[in-house]
């Protein structure tokens, strides 16, 4: 972003014209917990990427495969940069794959 | 609608696309951001979002930053009606004008709460949908002024707390009943009207997707759990919603060209007293009072049943 | 050049003022109208609304179910890249209050008319300025017009100023209900190829459009509000020049022009006064009247308002013995009463300026002759030259005030 030293800089009637810029703004601090998904467990329903508030669960086209031997196509992780720990994600997971984990011990 | 897209019958057919992202100021585990995201994920890139002031619009526009990745417009806090029927109105006028293509699809959408449709913003919606703009307006419904600290609206529903509506000596919550939106909407003599629950994504984003179909306004009118204002632990606010459908607190309706339908039926309601212990805005509440409730819930459901010509919500689990 | 008259295809109509915005407001090409009815601005609408349905404006007619939503809708619009209209009055201006800032700090160039009219209470649908002045600190270019001509004229050159890019704010023009809305005088029309060869249209303003999305009207902390709102004084500022640019360019094609004020025998005017839209048209007729017997007298009009014509109105009453301001608003509890008196006696207050007598007159449209004008230039040339003139108004024409 451009930098704002003067009222010369800034944009017309207070636009913003980068689209999808708060991505540049880290929420981590506003965690109390942090959400971890069991890759073992995870039976890629979708249900956390679904109920996310902040898009903060990521789906990627990323093989994985279980130890017994199951294999999925799809991967869920968890940006962290822009997830507040809300643990909607882990409330609603069917098979309790997501934990919360305090961010504080 | 701007681009085909199928329509969603499994969370599966919900695009992956984000146009609201993160790193916005929105409460953790507030489900107007889940709300907002689904409607965008539907209506695609080819939208324009008009916003009225409130939680939304303060939360993803912190200047310099913006959440969203449509095209975005606030104005004021009553007038997002009439801001969006301009909008819808000067595409028309330039595509006649050769300015903008006329095969090009562009959603108007306007984004208000319950205050920005019920209340202030009750007067410019009516005006939208009576004059038949191609514009559809989504009310994210969380009961109160939860932007300015949880104030009653005309959507505060029955004996809940705000904090004017306190639980004192003379007052306890809320003592007057939520108005009817979907019927007033209704009245106007439109197309489609629905209302959701983002607990229920697929029927609620089904339902984006036939607002946006339709030729002229439509309005989708969607139940927000308020973690902050009905005060709730971040995590519980997709149980919560869930469990306002299970005790047909709030019911899935549509109105479609004339046809009324529940679309989220349910066979056998829980008391509403497990909608209710969850949330501390309730939590003054006696077993009589909670009885009372409940006995306002069946008159509703036995209306509903009666509208819909069949028991669409079945009675209380013994 | 002569006058440019090398474009002149135009014809002469008989239009009311308020016939005439339509006129102007359809020869602008604009995209989109919204208005709502109020008395006495309601025949713009209706006049526009007929163009459309004739099919001489392509342009969509919204029928907003208030004033409010007019302003509103029109920003919408414009924000969406269409040339906006509206029109209003009295009630209808103050329940736009709150967006007419919304509209300039979102810097959309709209263009409204204003058939000014008293406020209630209690209600008065007659002319006077309480409405337009209630508006002035709002961020809008205001000019006020004298006649059917000149605001057909100057609706046309207010999108040449409001879409400049060096400007970029909303415009309103204002003229005096019933007075001059509802008189019919002939009216040199232009025709739609003014809007190609005066104000082609080209959007250099916020716009919304799905392939460039930007987020407009955002939130702002006091790290940031600060430079929008001085951005925004400085283009109110210096939008002056682009009005004189525009104005100037009008002549030269269509050979009308109008200056951000103008004066009328102020050459050798010892005593003069200023007044607004058809008061000016009033006091040249008092002026005349005064020459006859032997009063040097001078008129002058106030045309651009917001932003102050500081310089340009200076040199009209520089030499003068004494000048009287005629107000149609009163400031109430303060002294002077008139908003326009007051803006002269602070602006030139650390300048040699004459002494200036402030009048307010005809609130609610209290009737005023020519006999009324004179007989000010009278009050203001006795208190003159028995050095009794103070910063109290008069106000003329009410009972039981002798002045």
């Amino acid at each position: 972003m451009k930098e704002l030293k003067s009222w010369k800089d800034y944009p017309l009637g207070g636009a913003v014209y980068d689209p999808g810029s708060t991505l540049d703004i880290d929420v981590s601090g506003w965690r109390n917990e942090r959400p971890q998904i069991d890759q073992e467990k995870c039976i890629r329903c979708r249900i956390c990427w679904v109920f996310c508030p902040d898009a903060a669960i990521i789906e990627e086209e990323k093989t994985y495969t279980t130890k017994t031997g199951k294999t999925f196509k799809l991967t869920y992780s968890i940006d962290y940069a822009h997830c507040k720990g809300c643990g909607i994600c882990a409330n609603e997971c069917p098979v309790k794959a997501i934990k919360m984990i305090p961010e504080v011990e | 609608m701007t681009y085909e897209l199928e329509k969603i019958k499994t969370l599966w057919d919900i695009p992956k696309e984000e146009h609201l992202v993160g790193g916005h100021s929105l409460c953790a585990g507030c489900t107007a951001a889940t709300i907002v995201r689904h409607l965008l994920k539907v209506a695609g890139k080819n939208t324009i979002v008009v916003n009225a002031t409130g939680c939304v619009e303060v939360s993803t526009t912190s200047f310099p930053y913006t959440a969203w990745r449509v095209p975005w417009l606030h104005v004021a806090f009553e007038n997002a009606g009439a801001v969006a029927s301009g909008v819808e109105s000067a595409i028309n006028a330039l595509k006649i004008k050769g300015e903008i293509p006329v095969e090009k699809e562009i959603n108007v959408i306007a984004i208000a709460g319950d205050g920005g449709s019920f209340d202030i913003g009750f007067q410019a919606l009516s005006g939208l949908m009576e004059r038949g703009h191609k514009v559809m307006f989504v009310i994210y419904d969380n009961e109160a002024y939860m932007n300015t600290g949880i104030q009653r609206s005309g959507a505060t529903p029955f004996a809940a707390w705000t904090t004017t509506t306190p639980v004192t000596r003379r007052i306890r919550g809320e003592w007057r009943n939520k108005k009817d939106m979907f019927d007033i909407a209704i009245a106007h003599g439109i197309d489609y009207a629905a209302t959701a629950n983002p607990a229920y994504p697929v029927d609620m984003d089904s339902k984006f997707q036939k607002g946006l179909s339709k030729d002229g306004p439509s309005l989708v009118h969607v139940i927000m759990p308020c973690t902050t204002g009905w005060r709730f632990e971040p995590k519980y606010g997709i149980t919560i919603a869930k469990l306002a459908t299970e005790t047909a607190v709030w019911v899935n309706m549509e109105y479609d060209v004339g046809n009324f339908s529940v679309t989220v039926p349910v066979k056998k309601r829980k008391h509403v007293r497990e909608y209710l212990k969850l949330q501390g805005r309730y939590s003054h509440l006696s077993e009589t009072e909670i009885e009372l409730i409940q006995e306002q819930i069946d008159r509703k459901v036995e209306e509903i049943n009666k509208r819909a010509g069949k028991e669409v919500i079945g009675p209380l689990e013994a | 050049m002569a006058l440019g008259l090398e474009t002149k295809k135009s014809e002469l109509k008989p239009l009311s003022t308020n016939k005439a915005v339509a006129e102007a407001a359809k020869d602008s090409n604009v995209d989109v109208v919204a208005a709502y009815p109020i008395t006495p601005q309601t025949t713009v609408v209706e006049r526009l609304a007929e163009l459309i349905g004739e099919g001489e404006l392509d342009a969509e007619i919204i029928h907003v179910e208030s004033e409010h939503s007019a302003l509103s809708a029109v920003i919408g619009a414009s924000a969406m890249g269409a040339r906006t209209f509206t029109a209003t009055s009295s009630q209808g201006l103050a329940l736009m209050h709150e967006i007419l800032h919304i509209a300039s700090g979102l810097r959309l160039p709209i263009v409204m008319s204003v058939a000014t009219r008293a406020l209630s209470a209690p209600i008065s649908i007659f002319n006077d300025h309480s409405d337009i002045m209630n508006q002035r600190d709002t961020g809008w270019i205001i000019i006020f017009t004298s006649s059917a001509q000149e605001t057909y004229d100057t609706i046309i050159q207010a999108y040449k100023i409001a879409e400049n890019s060096n400007v970029l704010l909303p415009v309103m023009v204002a003229y005096d209900g019933y007075v001059m809305s509802h008189t019919i005088e002939p009216v040199e029309v232009l025709g739609k190829k003014v809007a190609e060869e005066y104000i082609p249209k080209k959007v250099s303003w916020n716009r919304l459009d799905p392939d460039r999305p930007i987020t407009i009207g955002t939130i702002t902390s006091p790290d940031y509000y600060y430079e929008f709102k001085y951005a925004q004084a400085k283009a109110l500022e210096s939008s002056l020049q682009h009005i004189l640019e525009a104005d100037s360019e009008f002549k030269k094609k269509y050979g009308r022009g109008y200056g951000a004020v103008e004066g009328y025998m102020m050459e050798d005017a010892e005593i003069a006064v200023l007044g607004t839209s058809s008061y000016f048209s009033n006091l040249k007729y008092a002026v005349d009247e005064l020459r006859k017997k032997g009063v040097k007298a001078g008129a002058i009009k106030l045309r651009v308002y917001r932003p102050f014509p500081r310089e340009q109105l200076y040199e009209l009453i520089k030499g003068l013995r004494a000048l009287g301001v005629i107000d149609r608003s009163i400031s109430y509890g303060m002294t002077p009463s008139g908003p326009i008196a007051l803006d002269l006696m602070s602006t030139y207050r650390y300048k040699n300026i004459p002494p200036i007598q402030s009048f307010v007159a005809g609130i609610g449209q209290r009737r005023m002759l020519i006999e009324d004008f004179v007989r000010i230039y009278e009050i203001l040339e006795r208190r003159a030259s028995s050095n009794s003139i103070n910063e109290e108004t008069l106000f003329y024409g009410v009972k039981g005030i002798d002045l």
